[in-house]
């Protein structure tokens, strides 16, 4: 989209390390992350779980105070204190996995979505604004919705209930944690589809954490994969997602149910952040190193020995990864 | 004869609830469907009543024919030695399923020590065995639960089902809540297990993509009842169900310039099953409903080579479907020809021989949203009642034998006044046709 404009979100070299217990080494969930979130984009950040995805989010939001690196917003750094903290969440908004989790049972619907314009202080008509934050969501006439509770909505609407609590303060920007994840496959196409209104009607940016490519490919501009706290590749979605570079984005996109050839399945589990390997971190897993392809390209010895430099976090395609830049990927 | 052969079944939770409403299914020894729906489907339903595990106060219909012996039918402890034996369940969530505060191998040992009379020495080998099948290191046995990851907890149940050597394994979202890439190793591991072992593979889940992936066959549920059913690759890419279309159009195909920035969903939520609309169920939510639709709910009909669909619109295409014409069975096994009957006998409507699903009935009536008519047509939504499923797992020895209910009605194809009937029309009260 824009790719002039100044981000209005911006991470610069973010770093989040959780102190080992009991001796255990530290674990460095977040390694060194650079991403711009311009205004009305869309940017989805996809990888597995563990890989740091949500304590990045949750870092964005300013929910977690880096240990190392710079989050700006609209130009101005974040800060940590409860004033300005709460001024910057008037203007962020949180839209958590699970609807069923993240409302209050015992509250109606629209003590749910005017819990944020009480903890505001807004002045105007309350009723108003909930009712037309319960509309903009696709809940009509919202009227029929204000004294339900969770109990009496049906999953997708549960989801459309805390966007509309999100939505009420006019956020300019929304962090979607897995927005759909929990819904089944036919709610979850007009929830996506709620969120790309929204962009086209408000201008809200989104940053929307997930593992599901194809959630990408429905509604971001841009995505960003997160291997074990860095980020490896991003650019626009149509080039990450269609001509893959990364060998993680590339066996990521090939074990997709849809996807032609044959699978790349990686062996092990997902990585653990406080044992990082040395080298490039995915060198252990790395199939293309694993079939020799990283030797023919004479790359072996960096990608276990040198750690591909941080990525810059700006709209153009870029990947982490000496085989890939050595003009193979 | 079939491996399983499910005929008829209908499950009413206590408090009227229909969760399953007349379903038949086929499987032979080493194949593969899968089963899928929404949430409230009845799919989750269906596969706790094959191995009789719901709740007490439960009726259930129908015939559940286990190598040619019927599940329901069968006495208390010939039920407890097919269940892990005869057929085994790996449950969604196994975080859930497992017991957090015992050891992984003593909980595969469980079905050994006990089915298989084994000593605990035999047992303990066994535990081995079976870990390494499912590609965890025997020294596993002595994890807790919490040590593992959400893939080796699958692997876990995966192995504890494969314990007494089943014929038949249910897998209910098996891998749902697992990361694309440990999805796609337990997806493989599933595979392979079935390939080698023989055995029939049941797989329930929501997301098409992944059974038309694994499965052979595939029936899609909606509201308690099989709405198309067919070979798994024709069912993905080619669904005739206005339903079966709809959930698979909802997945994305990454790479197809049609879904970017174009999610698809279908609007409206899947009916309450306590409140089922009149007619077909999808109705409510159908986008070339007709005005017939709402009269008499259609059974699966055929639908081309192979293929059963319950549509008005569908059935009508096909002149195949006209008449009375019970196919043979055929190889992974179909539905009841008894739907084949039952399909030509509804009469279709006379102007529904257009080949496009075009919306003409648009012309014919300007009656408003047919939800409205859904709205009152339908039964006074009762509760709903929870009927929360048990954890099979922790009560296989406390779950008491369930009454057979309805076995004269076992031969009836439920109508649909029986579904959405009120709560004085019990099933064993109605008339049976043996």
């Amino acid at each position: 989209m824009t790719t002039s404009t100044s981000p209005l979100l911006s991470a610069r070299g973010v770093r989040i390390v959780f102190p080992g217990r009991h001796g255990a080494p530290d674990a460095r969930a977040v390694d060194g992350v650079h991403l711009d979130i311009r205004p009305g984009e869309i940017v989805a950040l996809v990888g597995e779980s563990g890989c740091g995805k949500t304590t990045l989010a949750r870092a964005l939001l300013g929910l977690v105070e880096p240990t190392a690196g710079r989050i700006t917003f609209d130009g101005r750094p974040l800060e940590y204190s409860g004033r300005s903290l709460k001024a910057y969440r008037k203007r962020v908004q949180l839209v958590l996995q699970d609807p069923s989790g993240s409302l209050n049972p015992r509250h109606t619907v629209y003590d749910a979505v005017a819990e944020g314009l009480r903890i505001h202080g807004h002045g105007g008509d309350e009723r108003a604004v909930v009712a037309d934050a319960l509309s903009r969501a696709g809940l009509r006439p919202p009227e029929r919705f204000f004294l339900r509770r969770p109990h009496e909505l049906s999953g997708g609407q549960r989801q459309r209930v805390v966007i509309a609590g999100a939505l009420v303060l006019e956020p300019e920007l929304l962090v979607a944690d897995e927005p759909v994840a929990s819904l089944d496959a036919s709610v979850r196409g007009e929830i996506l589809a709620l969120l790309l209104r929204l962009r086209a009607e408000l201008g809200l940016s989104a940053l929307v954490v997930t593992h599901d490519l194809g959630l990408a490919w429905n509604i971001a501009d841009r995505v960003a994969v997160m291997y074990l706290g860095r980020i490896v590749e991003t650019g626009p979605v149509e080039q990450v997602l269609t001509a893959p570079r990364h060998p993680y984005t590339r066996a990521l996109l090939s074990v997709l149910p849809e996807a032609p050839g044959e699978p790349v399945v990686l062996t092990g589990e997902p990585p653990d952040p406080s044992r990082v390997p040395s080298g490039c971190r995915f060198h252990a897993r790395c199939q293309v190193l694993a079939g020799g392809g990283a030797d023919r390209a004479g790359v072996a010895e960096a990608c276990r020995g040198r750690d591909p430099e941080i990525l810059d976090g700006g709209g153009a395609t870029q990947v982490a990864c000496h085989w890939a830049h050595a003009g193979k990927g | 004869m079939s491996l399983l052969d499910v005929r008829g079944l209908t499950v009413t939770y206590a408090g009227g609830t229909a969760a399953v409403r007349g379903v038949d299914l086929r499987l032979e020894a080493g194949r593969k469907l899968g089963i899928a729906g929404e949430s409230g489907c009845g799919k989750s339903t269906l596969a706790l009543a094959l191995l009789r595990l719901l709740p007490a106060g439960t009726r259930v219909g129908g015939e559940v024919l286990l190598d040619g012996e019927d599940v329901l039918a069968m006495k208390w402890g010939r039920l407890r030695a097919v269940r892990w034996a005869g057929a085994s369940i790996v449950f969604q969530g196994a975080m859930h399923s497992l017991n957090p505060v015992r050891r992984v191998g003593d909980q595969i040992a469980e079905p050994v020590l006990l089915h298989r009379r084994a000593t605990p020495a035999g047992a303990r080998k066994r535990t081995g065995e079976l870990l390494e099948q499912v590609g965890l290191p025997a020294a596993r046995a002595a994890a807790y639960p919490h040590e593992l990851s959400g893939g080796q907890r699958q692997r876990v149940m995966i192995a504890m089902a494969l314990a007494c050597d089943p014929r038949l394994i249910i897998a209910d979202e098996p891998t749902t809540a697992l990361d694309v890439m440990v999805q796609a190793q337990i997806l493989r591991l599933i595979e392979r297990l079935v390939a080698d072992q023989d055995v029939g593979l049941i797989m329930i889940s929501h997301d098409l993509a992944v059974l038309a992936g694994t499965c052979d066959r595939l029936a899609v549920m909606y509201a308690g009842r099989v709405v198309e059913e067919g070979p798994a690759g024709d069912v993905y890419e080619a669904a005739r169900h206005p339903y079966a279309r709809a959930l698979s159009a909802a997945l994305p195909r990454i790479g197809d310039p049609a879904s970017r920035f174009a999610p698809r969903g279908l609007p409206g939520d899947p009916p309450d099953p306590a409140a089922l609309p009149s007619g077909c169920t999808f109705r409510p939510r159908c986008p070339v409903a007709l005005d017939s639709c709402a009269e008499e709910e259609p059974l699966l009909g055929d639908a081309g080579a192979d293929r059963r669909v319950a549509c008005v619109r569908v059935t009508a295409e096909n002149p195949t479907a006209g008449g009375p014409a019970p196919r043979p069975d055929t190889a992974a096994g179909g539905a009841d020809p008894r739907h084949g009957t039952a399909a030509g006998g509804t009469d279709p409507p006379p102007n529904t021989a257009t080949e496009e699903p075009n919306p003409h009935q648009a012309t014919t009536t300007d009656d408003s949203d047919p939800r409205h008519g859904a709205a009152t047509a339908a039964p006074d939504p009762r509760r709903s009642t929870t009927a929360g499923e048990p954890n099979p797992h922790r009560t296989p020895t406390t779950d008491e034998p369930s009454p057979r209910h309805g076995t004269a009605a076992g031969g009836t194809a439920p109508r649909r006044g029986t579904a959405a009937g009120g709560p004085g029309a019990p099933e064993e009260t109605r008339p049976s046709t043996p």
